[in-house]
């Protein structure tokens, strides 16, 4: 279950960039994982509150994009989604294609939570 | 639906004395960074230090029990007194791994990972300090027995070697994508057994790995009979003199 570690990883960089942005809570953690990148979002999702617990994460939504992994033709130029098994052409059916997207793992942005939100976050 | 204000979100806002703030009215930022960004960075400074000793750094992986230690033994007796040879061991308990590479002559360094599943480069990085690595030709790194978790994760490593046995059924390829897509080089392991297992077709696992787009090449190798061990260090030798011309004068700590 690497998710975790993968988890923690996230985390680490948030709480780094929210200090350096006066920060002190993150709201939205929004990512972007491709079929082919080898990280669960379901695993990555349930590792989540165990690892922010306690953090200036621990009230952010996870939002997670997953992306479907998408090949190029070296031979005939065709572009086609394909299965994370299966990078073969669409068009001729040769392997000889280059990954075109599927394998990313990215942390895309962060929102941090409006200061008067902790004030008044009572009412 | 926000039972407050009548927002479809249930979250990502707030009511502050009447007036909603929206998560909009947060400050957003991108970052457009790996997820793994910190183990990254240190496989890159990992690298650096492979790349001024001038040594050759491959990292073995494969399920449990499908020869990495086996392969490595007859590796190391068969370059004794031609290339100087080292191993980092990850292990989940045992030293026995270290203890056969010990045996076989090469120098071992134990990295014991305790419940984790895969090594990182922040581990490899504390070991490769306890090594001479000028003095050594080839450093193997041998991960953790797993064919899901060690993919992920960049050691700082020249190439990855995975290996997969014959015992082990020739569609893992299949069902394992993403690590067997990161292969440099596939290794069939455990030849010497295909007739008692039966319905083992390498062309098969052959064709299954290549349905990753991976152009890398197989060989049959089998640690107890010799079989493809020409082949194998022939394409070690081979790769470590392309990272030979990159040894230069100023290694960092």
């Amino acid at each position: 279950m690497h998710e975790l570690a993968v988890c923690q990883s996230i985390l680490a960089q948030a709480a780094a960039i929210a200090a350096a942005n006066k920060a002190d809570r993150v709201q939205r953690i929004t990512l972007r994982i491709g079929r082919l990148a080898g990280v669960e979002p379901d695993l990555l999702r349930a590792a989540f509150p165990l690892v922010a617990h306690g953090t200036c994460c621990e009230a952010a939504i996870l939002c997670i994009e997953t992306v479907a992994v998408e090949v190029e033709c070296r031979l005939c130029g065709t572009t086609k989604d394909v299965a994370p098994n299966r990078l073969l052409c669409g068009s001729c059916g040769t392997w000889r294609v280059t990954l075109r997207g599927g394998d990313e793992m990215r942390l895309e942005s962060l929102e941090f939570a409006p200061v008067s939100a902790k004030e008044f976050s009572h009412v | 639906m926000c039972d407050v204000c009548g927002c479809p979100n249930l979250t990502g806002h707030v009511h502050v004395a009447g007036a909603i703030l929206h998560a909009e009215s947060g400050k957003q930022i991108e970052v457009m960074q790996a997820m793994l960004h910190d183990n990254d960075r240190q496989a890159a400074h990992n690298r650096a230090h492979f790349d001024a000793a001038g040594v050759l750094v491959v990292n073995l992986m494969s399920s449990p029990g499908a020869g990495k230690t086996s392969l490595l033994e007859v590796t190391i007796r068969a370059l004794r007194g031609r290339l100087a040879i080292a191993v980092i061991e990850g292990d989940l308990e045992t030293e026995n791994d270290a203890r056969r590479i010990r045996a076989a002559g090469a120098n071992a360094v134990q990295i014991t990972t305790g419940s984790a599943c895969h090594l990182d480069a922040t581990m490899v990085h504390a070991a490769l300090h306890t090594l001479a690595l000028r003095e050594l030709d080839i450093l193997f790194i041998e991960n953790v027995g797993n064919l899901v978790c060690p993919a992920g994760f960049d050691l700082g490593q020249h190439k990855n070697v995975v290996l997969l046995s014959v015992t082990e059924g020739d569609d893992k390829p299949e069902k394992y994508p993403v690590m067997f897509r990161a292969a440099d080089l596939l290794g069939i392991t455990k030849t010497d057994l295909t007739e008692a297992v039966g319905d083992f077709q390498t062309l098969r696992a052959l064709r299954h790995f290549r349905h990753l787009a991976n152009p890398a090449p197989m060989f049959e190798l089998c640690a107890r009979n010799g079989g493809g061990m020409a082949a194998w260090i022939g394409w070690l030798i081979g790769e470590r003199d392309r990272v030979r011309p990159a040894r230069s004068m100023h290694a960092h700590d």
